[in-house]
C-alpha cells in the first residue's frame, strides 16, 4: 500500500503519542510474560518510550504543520508542551521504579498508564479541534484516576483514586457541556473556524459566554485554578508521590496549552469578557494556596497547595492576551514542572516505606545527613519560592513583566505580596533541614542511581533556566508566535 | 573573583585548609581591588572599567562598571571579608566548609550589587546576598537564631519583591534595565505622571529603608546582629546595611528626582527620629552586641539624612560616613566578638574592669569606640561633620536635631565603655582573661590602622567621589535651574572639593 505525503506527513506530526502509545501497549502485552521480579525491565521500557517520544518531538518539528486536515497542529506551541509533557513523565518514570519496589507496586501496568496519561496530554496541547481535544482529556484523565489509586492497600490513595474520579468526570462534563454550545451557537468545534465566526458576527451571542464559562469550569479543574481546586490537596496527598509528581505537573502543562488555545484564538477577540474571571480566579487561587499551604505541616500536603499558588501565578500571566504572556505562562510550565518533579521525588524518597515520614518534623537536620540530596531539595524550594538564578524567578519575572505589559499592575502586586507569603513555609522546610537537631530514629536510606539521575536532571535543569534562560525563553517566543499568527 | 568559590567546593573535610584557602582568596580579592584604584579616573563623569555582554535578551544584560561611590564600597566589601574569616578562624567549629563558602558567596552577591549597572543584574545580586546570610544567622548564630533568620529574610524579602514590580514597571516606561540609558533618556521620566513616579519611588525606597534600616523598619536589625555570628555581624552591619543607602543613591535619587524632593521632608524626619531613637535606645541596652546593634540605626540615620538633604557636602558626607560606619561598626562587632569568645555572653553587667587583666584589647575597644562616636581626628568625624554641615545649609532644625545625635552616641558608647573596661573587676571569671593574642592583634591593629587613615587622609577618598556626586545632583540642579531662569549656582557647590577645606576647619556653612 502506498502512502500519499500528506499521510506520511500526519504520522510525522503525531510522532510523539504514536510512539508513547505503542511502547504503552507493548509493555501492556509484555507484563504477564516478565516474571514479577523482572518487572523492572518495563520500566526502563517505559523510559525509553519517553525518549524514543522526545525524538518523535524533533521528527515532528521537522514536518510542523497541521494533522488530519487541521484536526491537531504540530506548531512549535504544541511541541514546546510536548517536551514540557514527556519531559516530566519521563523523570516520573525515573522516579517511580524503586518507589515501587519499596512498597512492593512494581507492575508494568503503571509504566503504561503513565505512557497513556502523557500521550493524552500530547493531544491536548496539540489540539484544533474540542472534541480531539475532549479525547485527549480523557485518555490522560482516566490513567491519572487510576494511578492515583495505585497504592490499593492505603485508604488515602483509594479516597484520592475516588474522589479524583467523581469530581474530574463532573468537571469533563461540563467541558463537554461548554463544547456543546459553543458548537450551537457558532456551528463548529475547529478552534480557528470559531474565531471566524466570531469575527464576522461582531458581537458575542451571550449563549457562547456560557459556553466559554463551562469550558472555563472544566478546564479550570484540570489546572486546579479556584475555585476548583477543592480535590486537589487530598488528590495530591493521597496519591502515591512520583504520581503526585505527575499529576502536579504534566496534565497542568497540557491543559493550560490548551486553554490558551480556546481562550486566546477562539476568544482571542473577546478577551475583555474573560478578564475579569480570570483575574478573580487568579486572586482567589493565589491566596487560598499560600495561605492554606502556610500552616500545613505534612510536606507533601503543603506542596499540594504550593501547585494550587502556582497555577495562580501562571493564570497572571496568563491574563496578559499577548504573545508575551503565551511566552511567560510556556517558560512558567517548563521552569515548574522542573522544580515540582524535582520536589516531590525527594518527598518520595524521603517518605520511605508507606509514605511514613512526610511531616516536617521528619526533616530535621537533613542538611547534616544527607548533604546533597538536602541541596537539592533546597533548590527545588528556592526556585518555587521564587529566588533569583533559579527558573522560578524568572519564571516569575516573565509573568509579572508580562502582566505590566498589558497594565495589570494590581493583580501583579498582590501576586507579588503572595510569594512573600510563600516564602515563609518554603523557608520553614530550609529551617527544619537545617536548623533543627536530627532526630535519633532515623535511618537514612541511600538514594537509588535512577532516583538520582532524575533530581540531578531536575536540578540542573532548574538552574540552567535561572542562569541561561534565553534559549528557552527564544523558543517560547517562537511557540506564542506560531499560536498567534493563525 | 568569582571563580575563587570553585576551590573551596573542592575541600570538604580539612578544616585547616579550608580557613587557609578562604583566607587567601579573601585578601587575594582585597589586592586585586585595589587594582581599581589604579584604573580608576577620578576626573571621568560616567562609569568606567565597564564589562557589558549579552544576556537573556529583552533588554537584560551583563553590565557592570564602578563610579566613586561604588569603588569605595567594593573597596570596603573586600577589606572588611578577610577581617571577618580571620575572626571566625577559631569560633566556628561545625560546618567550616559551608561556612566559610557562604561568607565568599556573599562577598560575591555584595560586589555584584555594587557593580551591576543593569537593573535586573542588581536584583539577582541583591537577592543572592540574602540566603547564604539566612544560613549563617540560622546555623551559626546564637539561641534565637532562627527566629532572627526568619525575621531578617521575611523583612527584606517584601521590599525586594515590591522593587521588582518597580524594575518591571520601570522597564515598561522605558524599554530597558540598563542604568546609564535609562539616566541618559530622560523623555519618560516627562511622561510620568507624579502619582506614578510616587508609587515607583515608593516601591525602591521601601526595599531600601528596609534594608537600611529606616526608623519604624528597623526592628529586624537588633535581632539579626545580636543573633548572627561576630563574621555574620560584621558584614551584615559592615557592608549589608550599605545596599540599603547605595540604593538609594545609585538608583531611588538619581531615577526619580522629583519624587524624592517631594518625599525628602518625610524621610528627613524619619532619618532623624531613628537617629536620636537609635542613640536612645542604645543607652539603655544591657547587652553589649545589641548596644552596638542600635548604633547603627542611629548612624545609618545619618548617611540617609544626608542624601536626602540634597547637597553636594552632605551627600560626600553620606558615602564618607558610610565607608567609615563600616570599618568602625565592623570593628566594634568584632571587639565585641572577641569578648564572647572568652565568656560567651554579652550582657555589660558579667563585664567590668576588663582593661585590668586585658589592657590590649580594651585600648583598641576604646579607639575603635571613640572612632564610632565621631572624635577628630578619627573617620567617624569626618563623616559626620560634612554631613552636618551639608544638611545645616539646606535644613538648620534639621542639622541641630540630628547633632543632638552625636552627642547621644558619646553617652552610650563612652558610659558602656566604662562599664566593661573600668573599675574593678566585678566577676571573679574575668580576672584570669587572657589579652588579645596575635592573631586578634593582627585583626585589631588593621582596623586601627584604616580608622587612622581615613581620619587623617580623607581628601584622597573624596576627590575621587566628588564627581559621582555630581552626578546624583544633577537632576536637581536641571530642576532648580528649569525653576529658576537665571540662577546664582548653589554656592555649597563650590566647596564640594573637600581637600581645600578639611585640613583648615574653616568652614563657612
Amino acid at each position: 500500500m502506498q502512502m500519499s505525503a500528506e499521510q506520511i506527513s500526519n504520522l510525522h506530526r503525531l510522532a510523539p503519542e504514536i510512539v508513547l502509545c505503542a511502547f504503552g501497549v507493548v509493555i501492556m502485552v509484555l507484563d504477564p510474560f516478565v516474571s514479577a521480579a523482572r518487572q523492572r525491565v518495563l520500566a526502563w521500557l517505559a523510559f525509553a518510550g519517553t525518549l524514543v517520544a522526545l525524538a518523535g518531538v524533533y521528527v515532528a518539528a521537522h514536518d510542523s504543520g497541521a494533522a488530519y486536515s487541521g484536526l491537531i497542529h504540530a506548531d512549535s506551541f504544541s511541541l514546546f508542551v510536548h517536551v514540557v509533557v514527556i519531559g516530566a513523565a519521563g523523570l516520573a518514570v525515573l522516579g517511580s521504579i524503586n518507589y515501587l519496589d519499596t512498597e512492593g507496586l512494581q507492575r508494568g501496568e503503571y509504566y503504561a498508564l503513565v505512557l497513556f496519561a502523557t500521550a493524552g496530554m500530547g493531544i491536548l496541547a496539540g489540539a484544533n479541534e474540542l472534541v480531539t481535544a475532549f479525547i485527549g482529556l480523557e485518555m490522560s484523565s482516566i490513567s491519572t484516576y487510576i494511578l492515583a489509586g495505585f497504592r490499593r492497600r492505603a485508604s488515602q490513595s483509594n479516597e484520592a483514586s475516588l474522589k479524583y474520579f467523581i469530581l474530574g468526570s463532573f468537571a469533563t462534563a461540563f467541558f463537554l457541556y461548554g463544547i456543546a454550545i459553543v458548537y450551537g451557537v457558532t456551528g463548529s468545534t475547529r478552534i480557528d473556524a470559531i474565531q471566524a465566526a466570531f469575527s464576522a458576527g461582531g458581537r458575542l451571542p451571550g449563549l457562547a459566554i456560557l459556553g466559554l464559562g463551562l469550558i472555563f469550569v472544566g478546564l479550570g479543574f484540570k489546572v486546579v485554578v479556584a475555585p476548583f481546586q477543592i480535590y486537589a490537596p487530598d488528590v495530591y496527598e493521597g496519591a502515591p508521590t512520583p504520581v503526585t509528581a505527575l499529576l502536579a505537573s504534566a496534565p497542568k502543562a497540557a491543559t493550560f496549552a490548551l486553554m490558551l488555545r480556546i481562550f486566546y484564538v477562539s476568544f482571542g477577540t473577546a478577551s475583555h469578557l474573560w478578564f475579569w474571571a480570570v483575574w478573580v480566579s487568579a486572586v482567589l487561587t493565589m491566596f487560598i494556596g499560600n495561605l492554606a499551604a502556610l500552616v500545613q505541616s505534612n510536606v507533601k500536603r503543603m506542596l499540594a497547595y504550593s501547585s494550587i499558588a502556582h497555577a495562580g501565578y501562571i493564570l497572571v500571566a496568563f491574563i496578559a492576551s499577548t504573545d508575551l504572556g503565551i511566552a511567560a505562562v510556556l517558560f512558567y510550565l517548563a521552569a515548574y514542572a522542573l522544580m515540582k518533579v524535582g520536589a516531590f521525588l525527594v518527598i518520595s524518597h524521603l517518605g520511605q516505606q508507606g509514605e511514613k515520614r512526610l511531616d516536617i518534623r521528619d526533616y530535621a537536620g537533613l542538611g547534616m545527613r544527607q548533604p546533597v540530596l538536602a541541596a537539592c531539595f533546597s533548590l527545588f524550594l528556592l526556585s518555587l519560592l521564587g529566588l533569583p538564578a533559579t527558573g522560578g524567578f524568572l519564571g516569575k519575572f516573565f509573568a509579572f513583566q508580562a502582566a505590566l505589559d498589558s497594565r495589570v499592575v494590581w493583580l501583579v502586586v498582590i501576586a507579588a505580596i503572595n510569594s512573600i507569603i510563600g516564602a515563609y513555609y518554603y523557608l520553614r522546610v530550609i529551617i527544619a533541614m537545617y536548623f533543627w537537631e536530627p532526630s535519633k530514629d532515623y535511618t537514612p536510606t541511600t538514594v537509588a542511581p535512577a532516583l538520582g539521575a532524575a533530581l540531578f536532571a531536575a536540578a540542573l535543569g532548574t538552574l540552567y533556566l535561572g542562569i541561561f534562560p534565553a534559549r528557552v525563553l527564544s523558543l517560547a517566543k517562537t511557540a506564542a508566535d506560531s499560536l498567534l499568527m493563525r | 573573583m568569582l571563580s575563587v568559590l570553585a576551590i573551596l567546593l573542592l575541600r570538604s573535610s580539612d578544616h585547616a585548609w579550608i580557613r587557609r584557602i578562604a583566607l587567601a582568596a579573601s585578601v587575594a580579592e582585597f589586592l586585586i581591588s585595589l587594582l581599581l584604584l589604579r584604573g580608576f579616573d577620578s576626573a571621568a563623569s560616567n562609569f568606567q572599567l565597564e564589562e557589558f555582554h549579552e544576556w537573556i535578551g529583552r533588554g537584560i544584560h551583563y553590565h557592570i562598571g564602578i563610579d566613586g561611590i561604588s569603588l569605595f564600597l567594593v573597596l570596603l566589601t573586600t577589606f572588611l571579608t578577610p577581617l571577618a574569616i580571620l575572626c571566625s578562624w577559631q569560633s566556628i567549629q561545625q560546618n567550616v566548609k559551608g561556612f566559610f563558602i557562604s561568607l565568599l558567596v556573599i562577598e560575591t552577591a555584595m560586589i555584584g550589587v555594587f557593580v551591576s549597572l543593569d537593573l535586573f543584574l542588581f536584583f539577582v545580586f541583591w537577592e543572592l546576598t540574602l540566603i547564604p546570610m539566612y544560613f549563617i544567622i540560622g546555623i551559626w548564630g546564637h539561641e534565637h537564631r532562627i527566629y532572627a533568620a526568619i525575621k531578617f529574610i521575611l523583612y527584606t524579602m517584601f521590599g525586594s519583591i515590591l522593587m521588582l514590580v518597580a524594575i518591571l514597571w520601570l522597564y515598561n516606561l522605558t524599554g530597558s534595565f540598563d542604568l546609564p540609558a535609562i539616566l541618559r533618556n530622560s523623555d519618560w521620566l516627562a511622561a510620568l505622571s507624579p502619582r506614578t513616579e510616587m508609587l515607583l519611588f515608593g516601591a525602591f525606597f521601601l526595599a531600601f529603608a528596609i534594608k537600611v534600616p529606616l526608623f519604624p523598619l528597623h526592628t529586624w536589625l537588633p535581632d539579626a546582629h545580636t543573633e548572627a555570628p561576630t563574621a555574620g555581624s560584621v558584614i551584615l552591619a559592615g557592608v549589608m546595611l550599605k545596599l540599603g543607602t547605595y540604593g538609594m543613591l545609585r538608583f531611588c535619587v538619581p531615577l526619580f528626582p522629583h519624587a524624592a524632593l517631594r518625599a525628602a521632608p518625610y524621610i528627613g524626619v524619619l532619618a532623624i527620629i531613628g537617629i536620636v531613637y537609635g542613640a536612645l535606645v542604645a543607652t539603655v541596652q544591657h547587652d553589649l552586641k545589641r548596644l552596638v546593634a542600635y548604633t547603627s540605626v542611629s548612624h545609618l540615620g545619618f548617611v540617609v539624612l544626608g542624601i536626602f538633604a540634597f547637597n553636594a557636602i552632605s551627600i560626600q558626607g553620606a558615602i564618607y560616613q558610610m565607608l567609615n560606619h563600616g570599618v568602625s561598626t565592623g570593628a566594634l562587632f568584632l571587639a565585641v566578638g572577641m569578648l564572647y569568645d572568652r565568656r560567651h555572653t554579652h550582657e555589660i553587667k558579667e563585664f567590668g574592669g576588663l582593661a585590668t587583666p586585658m589592657p590590649v584589647l580594651m585600648s583598641f575597644f576604646m579607639f575603635i569606640a571613640l572612632s564610632s562616636l565621631a572624635l577628630p581626628p578619627l573617620n567617624g568625624f569626618i563623616g559626620e561633620f560634612l554631613i552636618l554641615i551639608g544638611t545645616f545649609a539646606a535644613h538648620h532644625t534639621w542639622a541641630s536635631w540630628a547633632a543632638s545625635g552625636a552627642v547621644l552616641s558619646a553617652i552610650y558608647l563612652l558610659w558602656a565603655y566604662q562599664r566593661v573596661a573600668f573599675g574593678e573587676v566585678t566577676v571573679e571569671k574575668n580576672r584570669s582573661l587572657p589579652d588579645a593574642t596575635a592573631r586578634e592583634k593582627i585583626i585589631l591593629a588593621t582596623l586601627a590602622l584604616a580608622i587612622l587613615f581615613m581620619g587623617i587622609a580623607s581628601p584622597l577618598f573624596t576627590r575621587r567621589m566628588t564627581v559621582a556626586t555630581e552626578n546624583v545632583l544633577r537632576p536637581f540642579n536641571q530642576m532648580q535651574n528649569a525653576a529658576r531662569p537665571a540662577p546664582a549656582p548653589p554656592a555649597k557647590k563650590q566647596i564640594g572639593h573637600l581637600a581645600t577645606i578639611l585640613p583648615g576647619w574653616q568652614v563657612r556653612p
